[in-house]
């Protein structure tokens, strides 16, 4: 595939595999990929294994999914079973667990689920069935808040009432310096994330040098990408250099994207604070509907319990989405929480820590040989 | 190296799920879901829970997608039955007509059985538009005859508007067994050996892309077509190659993965693909990364996965490649000991990854 093979190429891995060695020599640094989507790649594509045992990743806080708390889980189920409303959201959603089950449990007993790729699929869902309340359950960072954003903006200009998004939006920044202050951890440096960054540039993460004295290198998404990644965050600790520094140039610009963080702007407000799975309540670090789309925000136009509710006692999400701990070393990893029973949400979505590992990775053994053609 | 050294804490935390996993799969839901219908660890663990539960029999509990029965003549039948409630009921490359009888003939040719007689039931919503029941019957009849089976009996229902989505069929076929002679014992995952070598007839992800995108849903558009077609003539012409063929399975539902891990977990052998040699269409490809699905998952129709010995492999290949619906057909795989029960697959990257079944279906309703 045009654009996508030749950041696959086994041969340009194995030279940079080289150079990581070189670089690395021999020294065991710890590098957190914040995003999900470099922890997803760096399993499906098998990444560790060809990496040097000296260099680690540890899998940071950016899954969409896994930092939902469970009492966010219930109001959206509530909401999905209010008669009347068609319940919409990522496919990701549907299966992480609230205290009464998921929403593919809420589907099961009757609430009208829909996935859709986009919150303008809702929207359109919203016009074509008028006589009906259509809820967006919106979740991810900068990377998809700009689109639940145009698609408020969509609805108000059409004059769609039956539609509302029951926001969960977070931001990239504060969940990083949460990580940056706990001290049970001791990270070298941050391969950034790439898709938040289209968004928000490079420039918000300056404290991370400046104030903590760690590189971050913004990496895109393919395997080449994150190895090309981890060499510039190499090539920075040999030079003695500290600073933010872009691998993903064909992407992310310094500035970030101005137009879709002025829609934000416009759409959202910072809350004072929000609560984050496994990691408590981080302050300034959620958005929710201004009060120009107050009409829109399914907060207010349905009652929802609003209760925190504290994680099931067993599960480490908490621990895993901050790098102090691996997957497999959860209590419950692979027994009690599997993809099929899963307790806490790093289980469920495809960029969460414990289901990559856990679908991809769960074979430590010999490397293997390859198959020969007959 | 003969010094034995200590497991790490990772792996006998490994260990200790693989153990877990070999356990019975377990019914916990109170209602179906739909990740039930979807093929894989969830409708395992229904079937098992309600359906082996109920009929316990020794040839349901060889859960092939047919039964082999043993008729008073010493001939063997295959039989087997499937439902259709693919939406939309047309799609380009065919309808739910061709795959009715495609997807139920490829069943019984998948045991080494010539599929030749075939029933049809229809549930049918009221108000569904009769032109459009007999474009749909005329595809089955025309699937039929070039598949060379006959419809010899059938059944209809009328539902309620809204009980049903338009359709459902349900064919069921019958044939006789052809490998019944001293070289062809039969095929079975308990003859699967490692070394043998692990072919498919041809591209993967067709099928389950072509239906998705159908659909609308998603405003791509691609030029790709269903795979759906009758695979008993490559199953004729590829045992006559490869006599001694272990194993034959249609990638249908859950696609490459799924019944390669039914392969593992029955045969308790290890499966190693390699990434690099899947043949997988480019547009394929780019839906599938698009909508961050894997191919290997994806439905197909009109394609098989055989588990050859290696010194028929070449010949088996030839074979297929010979035929029109086995054109592309390629060796992705062999088959090794240990570790049993697992299907690895050698990044085309060059790292390595498992490929386990799926939880829930990222493809609803695609046969």
């Amino acid at each position: 595939m045009k654009f996508v093979d030749e950041y696959r190429d086994p041969a340009a891995a194995r030279a940079a595999v080289a150079q990581i060695e070189a670089l690395s020599d021999g020294q065991h640094l710890k590098f957190m990929e914040v995003c999900g989507g470099h922890t997803h790649t760096i399993y499906k594509h098998g990444i560790e294994r060809v990496l040097p045992s000296n260099i680690e990743l540890i899998h940071g806080p950016g899954c969409p999914v896994c930092v939902i708390p469970m009492g966010r889980v219930d109001d959206g189920i509530a909401v999905a079973e209010t008669p009347g409303v068609i319940f919409t959201s990522f496919g990701d959603m549907m299966r992480v667990p609230g205290s009464n089950g998921s929403l593919l449990d809420a589907k099961a007993r009757g609430a009208d689920f829909r996935m859709v790729y986009s919150p303008l699929d809702a929207l359109r869902i919203a016009k074509e069935n008028p006589d009906r309340q259509v809820v967006f359950f919106a979740i991810g960072f900068e990377t998809t808040a700009p689109s639940t954003a145009v698609t408020l903006q969509k609805a108000r200009e059409a004059g769609i009432d039956n539609f509302s998004v029951f926001c969960n939006h977070v931001t990239i920044v504060p969940p990083l310096k949460a990580i940056l202050e706990s001290p049970d951890l001791r990270l070298d440096g941050f391969i950034g994330p790439g898709h938040v960054s289209t968004v928000i540039g490079n420039r918000p993460y300056r404290f991370v040098p400046a104030q903590y004295g760690k590189p971050l290198v913004t990496s895109g998404f393919e395997p080449l990408d994150i190895l090309q990644g981890i060499v510039m965050l190499l090539r920075q600790i040999r030079e003695g250099r500290c600073e933010v520094e872009n691998q993903y140039t064909r992407a992310v610009r310094d500035e970030g994207n101005l137009r879709a963080l002025r829609i934000m702007s416009e759409v959202f407000e910072v809350r004072p604070y929000f609560e984050w799975r496994g990691m408590g309540f981080i302050s300034q670090s959620g958005l929710k509907l201004n009060e120009d789309f107050a009409p829109w925000d399914a907060e207010l136009r349905f009652s929802v319990p609003g209760v925190r509710v504290a994680d099931p006692k067993a599960c480490q999400c908490g621990e895993v989405l901050k790098g102090v701990i691996k997957p497999w070393e959860c209590k419950v990893f692979g027994t009690a929480c599997t993809p099929e029973t899963p307790i806490g949400t790093c289980m469920v979505s495809s960029e969460g820590a414990c289901a990559a590992y856990y679908n991809y990775g769960r074979y430590n053994r010999s490397a293997t040989i390859p198959v020969k053609s007959a | 190296m003969t010094e034995a050294t200590a497991p790490s804490r990772e792996e006998v935390v490994l260990d200790r799920i693989e153990a877990f996993r070999r356990r019975r799969p377990r019914l916990l839901e109170e209602n179906i879901t739909s990740a039930h219908g979807a093929g894989g660890k969830a409708s395992a663990a229904l079937i098992d829970a309600v359906f082996l539960e109920a009929f316990r029999n020794d040839t349901l509990a060889d859960m092939a997608d047919g039964a082999v029965l043993d008729l008073p003549s010493g001939e063997r039948l295959a039989f087997s039955t499937d439902s259709f409630v693919v939406k939309p009921l047309r799609f380009p490359g065919g309808s739910i007509g061709h795959l009715a009888v495609h997807g139920t003939v490829n069943d019984v040719a998948m045991m080494g059985a010539r599929p030749t007689w075939m029933s049809a039931a229809f549930v049918i919503e009221e108000g569904f538009p009769v032109t459009e029941l007999k474009a749909i019957v005329a595809d089955m009849a025309e699937a039929a005859a070039t598949s060379g089976v006959q419809v010899v009996t059938g059944d209809t229902k009328v539902v309620n508007k809204g009980a049903a989505d338009g359709l459902y069929i349900n064919t069921s076929a019958v044939g006789v067994v052809q490998s019944t002679g001293p070289n062809s014992p039969g095929l079975s995952p308990k003859r699967v050996r490692p070394g043998d070598k692990v072919l498919v007839s041809g591209t993967i992800g067709d099928h389950g892309v072509a239906v998705m995108l159908a659909r609308g849903d998603l405003n791509l558009e691609a030029d790709i077509k269903s795979d759906t077609a009758p695979l008993n003539g490559l199953v004729e012409a590829l045992l006559t190659a490869a006599p001694n063929t272990r194993w034959l399975r249609d990638p249908t539902r859950g696609g490459v993965a799924t019944v390669l891990n039914e392969l593992a977990r029955a045969a308790e052998v290890h499966v190693v693909l390699d990434e690099a040699m899947l043949p997988v269409r480019g547009p394929v490809n780019g839906a599938c990364e698009i909508l961050g699905i894997d191919p290997i998952y994806v439905a197909n129709e009109g394609k098989l996965i055989a588990v050859v010995p290696p010194e028929e492999a070449e010949a088996a290949l030839v074979a297929m490649r010979a035929l029109p619906v086995g054109a592309d057909a390629a060796l992705i795989g062999e088959i090794r000991e240990d570790p049993p029960g697992i299907v690895l697959i050698n990044t085309g990257f060059g790292g390595n990854r498992i490929v386990d079944m799926l939880v829930g279906d990222p493809l609803p309703r695609i046969c």
